[in-house]
Protein backbone atom coordinates (compact mmCIF):
# COMPACT_ATOMS: atom_id res chain seq x y z
CA UNK A 1 0.00 0.00 0.00
CA UNK A 2 2.73 2.45 0.99
CA UNK A 3 4.72 1.80 -2.14
CA UNK A 4 1.89 2.19 -4.58
CA UNK A 5 3.02 5.64 -5.66
CA UNK A 6 6.05 4.42 -7.61
CA UNK A 7 3.88 4.49 -10.70
CA UNK A 8 3.08 8.18 -10.25
CA UNK A 9 4.83 10.78 -12.37
CA UNK A 10 7.96 12.30 -10.90
CA UNK A 11 6.32 15.30 -9.34
CA UNK A 12 6.35 16.98 -6.00
CA UNK A 13 9.11 18.63 -4.03
CA UNK A 14 12.42 18.24 -5.76
CA UNK A 15 15.60 20.20 -6.25
CA UNK A 16 14.54 21.29 -9.71
CA UNK A 17 12.28 24.09 -8.49
CA UNK A 18 13.30 27.73 -8.76
CA UNK A 19 13.93 29.35 -5.34
CA UNK A 20 10.89 31.33 -4.24
CA UNK A 21 8.45 29.35 -6.38
CA UNK A 22 6.28 26.35 -5.58
CA UNK A 23 7.97 22.99 -5.76
CA UNK A 24 5.21 21.45 -7.81
CA UNK A 25 1.46 22.05 -8.24
CA UNK A 26 1.56 24.56 -5.40
CA UNK A 27 -1.53 26.36 -4.14
CA UNK A 28 -3.49 27.43 -7.24
CA UNK A 29 -5.50 30.08 -5.41
CA UNK A 30 -2.37 31.77 -4.02
CA UNK A 31 -0.08 32.89 -6.84
CA UNK A 32 3.29 33.99 -5.44
CA UNK A 33 5.24 35.02 -8.52
CA UNK A 34 7.30 38.13 -8.06
CA UNK A 35 6.97 38.35 -4.29
CA UNK A 36 9.98 40.26 -3.00
CA UNK A 37 10.67 38.31 0.21
CA UNK A 38 13.22 35.57 0.76
CA UNK A 39 13.11 32.25 2.61
CA UNK A 40 16.19 31.05 4.43
CA UNK A 41 15.81 27.65 6.06
CA UNK A 42 18.06 26.36 8.82
CA UNK A 43 17.85 22.59 8.95
CA UNK A 44 19.38 20.04 11.19
CA UNK A 45 18.64 17.58 13.95
CA UNK A 46 18.18 18.42 17.61
CA UNK A 47 21.17 19.82 19.42
CA UNK A 48 22.82 21.63 16.52
CA UNK A 49 22.04 25.08 17.89
CA UNK A 50 19.54 26.18 15.27
CA UNK A 51 17.64 28.59 17.49
CA UNK A 52 20.80 30.30 18.74
CA UNK A 53 22.01 30.80 15.20
CA UNK A 54 18.61 32.12 14.09
CA UNK A 55 18.49 34.60 16.97
CA UNK A 56 21.92 35.94 16.04
CA UNK A 57 21.08 36.07 12.34
CA UNK A 58 17.90 37.99 13.01
CA UNK A 59 19.79 40.59 15.02
CA UNK A 60 22.39 40.96 12.29
CA UNK A 61 19.82 41.24 9.49
CA UNK A 62 17.67 43.75 11.37
CA UNK A 63 20.67 45.97 12.08
CA UNK A 64 21.18 46.09 8.32
CA UNK A 65 17.57 47.12 7.83
CA UNK A 66 16.00 43.87 6.66
CA UNK A 67 12.59 42.95 7.99
CA UNK A 68 12.72 39.47 9.50
CA UNK A 69 9.98 36.96 10.30
CA UNK A 70 10.73 33.74 12.11
CA UNK A 71 8.78 30.56 11.67
CA UNK A 72 9.27 27.15 13.23
CA UNK A 73 7.98 23.64 13.07
CA UNK A 74 4.76 22.70 14.95
CA UNK A 75 3.91 26.17 16.03
CA UNK A 76 0.70 26.89 14.19
CA UNK A 77 -2.24 27.98 16.27
CA UNK A 78 -4.50 25.59 14.40
CA UNK A 79 -2.59 22.38 14.94
CA UNK A 80 -0.61 22.80 18.15
CA UNK A 81 -3.38 21.45 20.41
CA UNK A 82 -4.12 18.51 18.10
CA UNK A 83 -0.49 17.51 17.73
CA UNK A 84 0.05 17.81 21.47
CA UNK A 85 -3.03 15.67 22.11
CA UNK A 86 -1.94 13.08 19.60
CA UNK A 87 1.59 12.91 20.98
CA UNK A 88 0.45 12.59 24.57
CA UNK A 89 -2.04 9.84 23.84
CA UNK A 90 0.25 7.91 21.47
CA UNK A 91 -2.60 7.48 19.03
CA UNK A 92 -0.56 8.77 16.12
CA UNK A 93 0.31 6.21 13.53
CA UNK A 94 3.02 7.05 11.04
CA UNK A 95 0.72 8.17 8.26
CA UNK A 96 -1.41 10.47 10.39
CA UNK A 97 1.81 11.76 11.98
CA UNK A 98 3.09 12.84 8.55
CA UNK A 99 -0.26 14.34 7.55
CA UNK A 100 -0.71 16.30 10.77
CA UNK A 101 2.69 17.91 10.31
CA UNK A 102 1.86 18.71 6.69
CA UNK A 103 -1.37 20.38 7.82
CA UNK A 104 0.54 22.40 10.36
CA UNK A 105 3.04 23.45 7.72
CA UNK A 106 0.28 24.41 5.26
CA UNK A 107 -1.28 26.61 7.94
CA UNK A 108 1.98 28.43 8.58
CA UNK A 109 2.79 28.67 4.90
CA UNK A 110 -0.49 30.41 4.09
CA UNK A 111 -0.77 32.55 7.20
CA UNK A 112 2.82 33.46 8.01
CA UNK A 113 5.27 32.67 5.24
CA UNK A 114 3.40 33.78 2.12
CA UNK A 115 2.17 37.09 3.62
CA UNK A 116 5.73 37.78 4.81
CA UNK A 117 7.17 37.06 1.35
CA UNK A 118 4.58 39.33 -0.19
CA UNK A 119 5.55 42.13 2.17
CA UNK A 120 9.25 41.70 1.42
CA UNK A 121 10.42 40.09 4.65
CA UNK A 122 13.23 37.64 5.06
CA UNK A 123 11.68 34.50 6.52
CA UNK A 124 14.03 32.59 8.79
CA UNK A 125 12.65 29.10 9.07
CA UNK A 126 13.74 26.99 12.00
CA UNK A 127 13.53 23.63 10.17
CA UNK A 128 11.59 23.28 6.94
CA UNK A 129 9.91 20.47 5.03
CA UNK A 130 13.13 18.43 5.01
CA UNK A 131 12.66 17.62 8.69
CA UNK A 132 9.23 16.21 7.89
CA UNK A 133 10.65 14.28 4.95
CA UNK A 134 13.46 12.86 7.07
CA UNK A 135 11.06 11.77 9.81
CA UNK A 136 8.72 10.20 7.26
CA UNK A 137 11.62 8.48 5.52
CA UNK A 138 12.80 6.92 8.77
CA UNK A 139 9.27 5.65 9.33
CA UNK A 140 9.21 3.91 5.98
CA UNK A 141 6.69 6.18 4.25
CA UNK A 142 7.09 6.16 0.50
CA UNK A 143 9.54 8.92 -0.48
CA UNK A 144 7.80 9.92 -3.68
CA UNK A 145 4.47 10.20 -1.89
CA UNK A 146 5.96 12.56 0.72
CA UNK A 147 7.54 14.65 -2.03
CA UNK A 148 4.20 14.88 -3.79
CA UNK A 149 2.53 15.83 -0.52
CA UNK A 150 4.95 18.73 -0.03
CA UNK A 151 4.58 19.83 -3.65
CA UNK A 152 2.63 22.82 -2.29
CA UNK A 153 5.70 24.10 -0.42
CA UNK A 154 7.86 26.97 -1.64
CA UNK A 155 11.49 26.21 -2.50
CA UNK A 156 13.64 28.31 -0.14
CA UNK A 157 16.28 30.67 -1.49
CA UNK A 158 18.88 29.16 0.85
CA UNK A 159 18.92 25.98 2.90
CA UNK A 160 21.63 25.57 5.50
CA UNK A 161 22.06 22.12 6.92
CA UNK A 162 23.80 22.20 10.30
CA UNK A 163 25.39 18.81 10.47
CA UNK A 164 26.80 16.89 13.42
CA UNK A 165 27.85 13.32 14.01
CA UNK A 166 25.68 10.98 16.05
CA UNK A 167 28.02 10.90 19.11
CA UNK A 168 28.00 14.67 19.46
CA UNK A 169 24.27 14.79 18.78
CA UNK A 170 23.43 12.28 21.50
CA UNK A 171 25.56 14.03 24.10
CA UNK A 172 24.10 17.44 23.30
CA UNK A 173 20.51 16.25 23.51
CA UNK A 174 21.12 14.41 26.76
CA UNK A 175 22.77 17.48 28.22
CA UNK A 176 20.04 19.83 27.09
CA UNK A 177 16.89 18.03 28.07
CA UNK A 178 17.11 14.29 28.03
CA UNK A 179 15.19 12.10 25.64
CA UNK A 180 11.50 12.02 24.93
CA UNK A 181 9.34 9.32 23.40
CA UNK A 182 8.97 10.75 19.91
CA UNK A 183 12.48 12.16 19.50
CA UNK A 184 13.73 8.72 20.44
CA UNK A 185 11.63 7.13 17.74
CA UNK A 186 10.09 4.85 20.36
CA UNK A 187 7.02 4.58 18.13
CA UNK A 188 9.22 2.69 15.70
CA UNK A 189 9.70 -0.09 18.26
CA UNK A 190 13.40 -0.30 17.59
CA UNK A 191 13.89 -1.81 21.01
CA UNK A 192 12.93 -1.36 24.64
CA UNK A 193 16.18 0.34 25.56
CA UNK A 194 15.43 4.03 25.10
CA UNK A 195 19.10 4.90 24.58
CA UNK A 196 19.59 2.29 21.85
CA UNK A 197 16.34 3.35 20.25
CA UNK A 198 17.34 7.00 20.41
CA UNK A 199 20.73 6.28 18.84
CA UNK A 200 19.31 4.14 16.06
CA UNK A 201 16.64 6.74 15.35
CA UNK A 202 19.00 9.71 15.27
CA UNK A 203 21.46 7.83 13.05
CA UNK A 204 18.66 6.98 10.63
CA UNK A 205 17.62 10.65 10.62
CA UNK A 206 21.17 11.75 9.82
CA UNK A 207 21.21 9.31 6.89
CA UNK A 208 17.93 10.79 5.62
CA UNK A 209 19.27 14.37 5.77
CA UNK A 210 22.46 13.26 4.02
CA UNK A 211 20.44 11.66 1.24
CA UNK A 212 18.59 14.94 0.62
CA UNK A 213 21.66 17.21 0.65
CA UNK A 214 22.38 17.07 -3.07
CA UNK A 215 18.78 16.83 -4.20
CA UNK A 216 17.75 20.01 -2.39
CA UNK A 217 21.04 21.86 -2.67
CA UNK A 218 21.74 22.06 1.06
CA UNK A 219 24.64 24.21 2.10
CA UNK A 220 26.14 21.87 4.65
CA UNK A 221 27.95 23.41 7.63
CA UNK A 222 29.82 21.61 10.40
CA UNK A 223 27.77 22.34 13.52
CA UNK A 224 30.45 21.10 15.90
CA UNK A 225 32.25 24.40 15.46
CA UNK A 226 31.90 27.23 17.96
CA UNK A 227 28.71 29.29 17.84
CA UNK A 228 30.44 32.45 16.61
CA UNK A 229 32.49 30.65 13.98
CA UNK A 230 29.34 29.05 12.60
CA UNK A 231 27.52 32.38 12.75
CA UNK A 232 30.29 34.11 10.80
CA UNK A 233 30.04 31.49 8.08
CA UNK A 234 26.24 31.83 7.88
CA UNK A 235 26.54 35.63 7.67
CA UNK A 236 29.18 35.42 4.98
CA UNK A 237 27.03 33.19 2.78
CA UNK A 238 23.76 35.01 3.44
CA UNK A 239 25.46 38.38 2.94
CA UNK A 240 26.79 37.27 -0.44
CA UNK A 241 23.37 35.94 -1.47
CA UNK A 242 21.56 39.13 -0.43
CA UNK A 243 24.12 41.35 -2.15
CA UNK A 244 23.51 39.37 -5.36
CA UNK A 245 19.76 39.41 -5.15
CA UNK A 246 19.64 43.09 -4.16
CA UNK A 247 21.50 44.06 -7.32
CA UNK A 248 19.38 41.79 -9.49
CA UNK A 249 16.08 42.80 -7.86
CA UNK A 250 16.47 46.26 -6.45
CA UNK A 251 14.13 47.39 -3.74
CA UNK A 252 14.44 44.57 -1.21
CA UNK A 253 16.92 46.39 0.99
CA UNK A 254 16.02 49.83 2.25
CA UNK A 255 18.46 52.58 1.34
CA UNK B 1 -21.35 5.87 -1.21
CA UNK B 2 -20.87 9.28 -2.68
CA UNK B 3 -23.11 12.26 -3.26
CA UNK B 4 -23.71 15.79 -2.03
CA UNK B 5 -25.65 16.60 1.13
CA UNK B 6 -29.32 15.92 0.55
CA UNK B 7 -28.68 13.20 -2.03
CA UNK B 8 -30.12 10.61 0.36
CA UNK B 9 -27.03 8.43 0.37
CA UNK B 10 -27.08 7.87 4.13
CA UNK B 11 -30.67 6.59 3.92
CA UNK B 12 -29.60 4.27 1.13
CA UNK B 13 -26.61 3.10 3.12
CA UNK B 14 -28.78 2.21 6.10
CA UNK B 15 -31.17 0.17 3.97
CA UNK B 16 -28.32 -1.59 2.21
CA UNK B 17 -26.68 -2.38 5.51
CA UNK B 18 -29.89 -4.00 6.79
CA UNK B 19 -30.16 -6.14 3.68
CA UNK B 20 -26.54 -7.28 3.86
CA UNK B 21 -26.76 -8.09 7.56
CA UNK B 22 -29.99 -10.02 7.06
CA UNK B 23 -28.26 -12.03 4.36
CA UNK B 24 -25.51 -12.93 6.80
CA UNK B 25 -22.81 -10.56 5.58
CA UNK B 26 -21.04 -8.82 8.43
CA UNK B 27 -21.02 -5.08 7.78
CA UNK B 28 -18.84 -2.27 9.09
CA UNK B 29 -19.86 1.36 8.55
CA UNK B 30 -17.39 4.23 8.50
CA UNK B 31 -18.28 7.88 8.10
CA UNK B 32 -16.37 10.75 6.57
CA UNK B 33 -14.58 13.05 9.01
CA UNK B 34 -15.35 11.06 12.14
CA UNK B 35 -12.01 10.22 13.75
CA UNK B 36 -11.60 11.53 17.28
CA UNK B 37 -8.15 12.91 16.60
CA UNK B 38 -9.15 15.23 13.83
CA UNK B 39 -12.57 16.19 15.14
CA UNK B 40 -10.94 18.48 17.70
CA UNK B 41 -8.95 20.39 15.10
CA UNK B 42 -11.81 20.61 12.61
CA UNK B 43 -14.09 21.94 15.30
CA UNK B 44 -11.56 24.52 16.49
CA UNK B 45 -10.93 25.54 12.90
CA UNK B 46 -14.61 25.86 12.16
CA UNK B 47 -15.30 27.95 15.20
CA UNK B 48 -12.65 30.47 14.29
CA UNK B 49 -13.27 30.08 10.57
CA UNK B 50 -9.57 29.40 10.48
CA UNK B 51 -9.37 26.63 7.90
CA UNK B 52 -8.04 27.40 4.44
CA UNK B 53 -8.83 25.12 1.48
CA UNK B 54 -5.39 23.50 1.90
CA UNK B 55 -5.62 22.88 5.66
CA UNK B 56 -9.22 21.73 5.22
CA UNK B 57 -8.03 19.25 2.62
CA UNK B 58 -5.09 18.00 4.69
CA UNK B 59 -7.15 17.62 7.86
CA UNK B 60 -9.63 15.46 6.02
CA UNK B 61 -6.81 13.39 4.57
CA UNK B 62 -5.50 12.92 8.12
CA UNK B 63 -8.93 11.82 9.26
CA UNK B 64 -9.15 9.46 6.31
CA UNK B 65 -5.73 7.94 7.02
CA UNK B 66 -6.70 7.41 10.64
CA UNK B 67 -9.96 5.71 9.72
CA UNK B 68 -8.35 3.70 6.95
CA UNK B 69 -5.92 2.15 9.39
CA UNK B 70 -8.39 1.61 12.24
CA UNK B 71 -11.82 1.30 10.59
CA UNK B 72 -11.31 0.11 7.05
CA UNK B 73 -8.32 -2.21 6.79
CA UNK B 74 -9.01 -4.32 9.92
CA UNK B 75 -12.65 -5.10 8.98
CA UNK B 76 -11.50 -5.88 5.43
CA UNK B 77 -8.90 -8.27 6.80
CA UNK B 78 -11.61 -9.84 8.92
CA UNK B 79 -13.63 -10.45 5.77
CA UNK B 80 -16.32 -7.87 6.49
CA UNK B 81 -18.04 -5.54 4.06
CA UNK B 82 -17.03 -1.96 4.71
CA UNK B 83 -19.69 0.61 3.85
CA UNK B 84 -18.09 4.03 3.61
CA UNK B 85 -20.40 7.01 3.87
CA UNK B 86 -18.25 9.12 1.53
CA UNK B 87 -14.80 8.07 0.43
CA UNK B 88 -11.83 9.70 -1.34
CA UNK B 89 -14.08 11.05 -4.10
CA UNK B 90 -15.64 13.45 -1.60
CA UNK B 91 -12.20 14.97 -1.09
CA UNK B 92 -11.52 15.07 -4.82
CA UNK B 93 -14.81 16.88 -5.44
CA UNK B 94 -14.82 19.30 -2.50
CA UNK B 95 -11.16 20.22 -2.51
CA UNK B 96 -11.17 20.90 -6.23
CA UNK B 97 -14.32 23.01 -5.80
CA UNK B 98 -12.31 25.05 -3.27
CA UNK B 99 -9.48 25.62 -5.73
CA UNK B 100 -6.99 23.01 -4.55
CA UNK B 101 -5.01 21.37 -7.36
CA UNK B 102 -6.82 18.26 -8.62
CA UNK B 103 -3.67 16.29 -9.35
CA UNK B 104 -2.24 17.04 -5.92
CA UNK B 105 -5.36 15.76 -4.10
CA UNK B 106 -5.37 12.55 -6.12
CA UNK B 107 -1.72 11.89 -5.31
CA UNK B 108 -2.36 12.77 -1.67
CA UNK B 109 -4.92 9.96 -1.42
CA UNK B 110 -2.85 7.41 -3.34
CA UNK B 111 -2.42 5.48 -0.07
CA UNK B 112 -6.15 4.68 -0.01
CA UNK B 113 -7.54 1.23 -0.69
CA UNK B 114 -9.39 1.20 -4.00
CA UNK B 115 -13.05 0.36 -3.30
CA UNK B 116 -14.62 -2.69 -4.96
CA UNK B 117 -17.63 -0.57 -5.81
CA UNK B 118 -18.17 3.18 -5.70
CA UNK B 119 -21.74 4.37 -6.06
CA UNK B 120 -22.58 7.99 -6.75
CA UNK B 121 -26.06 9.21 -5.85
CA UNK B 122 -26.59 11.97 -8.35
CA UNK B 123 -29.13 14.65 -7.57
CA UNK B 124 -29.76 18.14 -9.00
CA UNK B 125 -28.94 21.00 -6.67
CA UNK B 126 -32.61 22.10 -6.40
CA UNK B 127 -33.72 18.69 -5.19
CA UNK B 128 -31.00 18.41 -2.55
CA UNK B 129 -31.62 21.95 -1.31
CA UNK B 130 -35.37 21.35 -1.10
CA UNK B 131 -34.85 18.11 0.82
CA UNK B 132 -32.50 19.70 3.33
CA UNK B 133 -34.72 22.74 3.84
CA UNK B 134 -37.86 20.60 4.16
CA UNK B 135 -36.18 18.61 6.92
CA UNK B 136 -35.20 21.92 8.50
CA UNK B 137 -31.61 20.81 8.48
CA UNK B 138 -29.39 23.70 9.46
CA UNK B 139 -26.88 24.05 6.63
CA UNK B 140 -23.36 23.77 7.97
CA UNK B 141 -20.70 26.41 7.45
CA UNK B 142 -18.14 24.44 5.43
CA UNK B 143 -20.69 22.21 3.70
CA UNK B 144 -22.28 25.38 2.41
CA UNK B 145 -18.88 26.66 1.30
CA UNK B 146 -19.29 29.79 3.43
CA UNK B 147 -15.50 29.88 3.86
CA UNK B 148 -15.22 30.81 0.18
CA UNK B 149 -17.06 34.09 0.76
CA UNK B 150 -19.19 33.75 -2.37
CA UNK B 151 -22.41 34.76 -0.70
CA UNK B 152 -23.60 35.98 2.68
CA UNK B 153 -26.70 33.85 2.39
CA UNK B 154 -26.21 30.31 3.68
CA UNK B 155 -28.68 28.85 1.17
CA UNK B 156 -27.27 30.77 -1.76
CA UNK B 157 -23.71 29.85 -0.80
CA UNK B 158 -24.73 26.19 -0.47
CA UNK B 159 -26.21 26.24 -3.97
CA UNK B 160 -23.15 27.88 -5.49
CA UNK B 161 -20.64 25.68 -3.71
CA UNK B 162 -22.47 22.36 -4.06
CA UNK B 163 -23.11 23.22 -7.70
CA UNK B 164 -19.34 23.25 -8.21
CA UNK B 165 -19.02 20.03 -6.22
CA UNK B 166 -21.56 18.41 -8.58
CA UNK B 167 -19.46 19.47 -11.58
CA UNK B 168 -16.45 17.82 -9.99
CA UNK B 169 -18.41 14.62 -9.29
CA UNK B 170 -19.34 14.49 -12.96
CA UNK B 171 -15.65 14.44 -13.87
CA UNK B 172 -15.05 11.67 -11.34
CA UNK B 173 -17.75 9.42 -12.80
CA UNK B 174 -15.69 8.97 -15.97
CA UNK B 175 -12.27 9.18 -14.39
CA UNK B 176 -12.90 6.52 -11.75
CA UNK B 177 -15.84 4.63 -13.20
CA UNK B 178 -18.30 5.48 -10.45
CA UNK B 179 -21.67 3.71 -10.71
CA UNK B 180 -24.37 6.35 -10.89
CA UNK B 181 -27.74 6.02 -9.18
CA UNK B 182 -30.38 8.56 -10.09
CA UNK B 183 -31.11 9.93 -6.62
CA UNK B 184 -34.29 11.74 -7.67
CA UNK B 185 -36.32 8.53 -7.82
CA UNK B 186 -38.19 6.98 -4.91
CA UNK B 187 -36.22 5.55 -2.02
CA UNK B 188 -37.26 1.99 -2.88
CA UNK B 189 -36.47 2.39 -6.53
CA UNK B 190 -32.99 3.68 -5.70
CA UNK B 191 -32.42 0.92 -3.19
CA UNK B 192 -33.38 -1.67 -5.79
CA UNK B 193 -30.80 -0.30 -8.23
CA UNK B 194 -28.26 -0.07 -5.44
CA UNK B 195 -28.78 -3.69 -4.37
CA UNK B 196 -28.52 -4.86 -7.96
CA UNK B 197 -25.16 -3.10 -8.26
CA UNK B 198 -23.90 -4.57 -5.01
CA UNK B 199 -25.10 -8.08 -5.83
CA UNK B 200 -22.80 -8.08 -8.85
CA UNK B 201 -19.94 -8.09 -6.38
CA UNK B 202 -21.34 -10.52 -3.84
CA UNK B 203 -22.90 -13.92 -3.68
CA UNK B 204 -26.25 -12.80 -2.44
CA UNK B 205 -29.83 -13.35 -3.47
CA UNK B 206 -31.71 -10.32 -4.64
CA UNK B 207 -35.08 -10.66 -3.06
CA UNK B 208 -37.44 -7.97 -4.18
CA UNK B 209 -40.19 -9.16 -1.87
CA UNK B 210 -38.02 -8.37 1.12
CA UNK B 211 -37.47 -4.93 -0.31
CA UNK B 212 -41.15 -4.35 -0.85
CA UNK B 213 -41.75 -5.15 2.81
CA UNK B 214 -39.14 -2.58 3.77
CA UNK B 215 -40.74 0.08 1.65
Amino acid sequence: MMNSSTSLPEEGASGGAKPGSYYSYGIPYLPIDGYPGRIIAIEGTDGVGRSTQIRLLREWLEVQGYGVVETGWTRSELMQPTIDLAKSSNTLNKLTFVLLYATDFADRLEKEIIPALKAGFIVLSDRYIYTAMARAGVRGIDRQWVRNLYGFAIAPHLVFYLKIDDRTLIRRVLQARGMDYWESGMDLKLGDDIYESFRAYQRALLREYASMADEFRFRTLDARRKVDVLQDELRRQIGAFLADSDTSAAGTKPE
Amino acid sequence: MEGIDGSGKTTQLTLLSKWLSAAGHPVFVTEWNSSALVKAATKAGKKKNALTPMTFSLLHATDFADRLLYNVIPPLKAGMIVLADRYTYTAFARDAARGVDRRWVRELYSFAVKPDLAVYFRVPIDVSTDRLLARRVKLKFYEAGMDMGWSHSLVESFRLFQGKVLDEYDRLVDEFGLSVVNAVGSITEQQRTFRRLVSQHLEIETNDEQLDELA
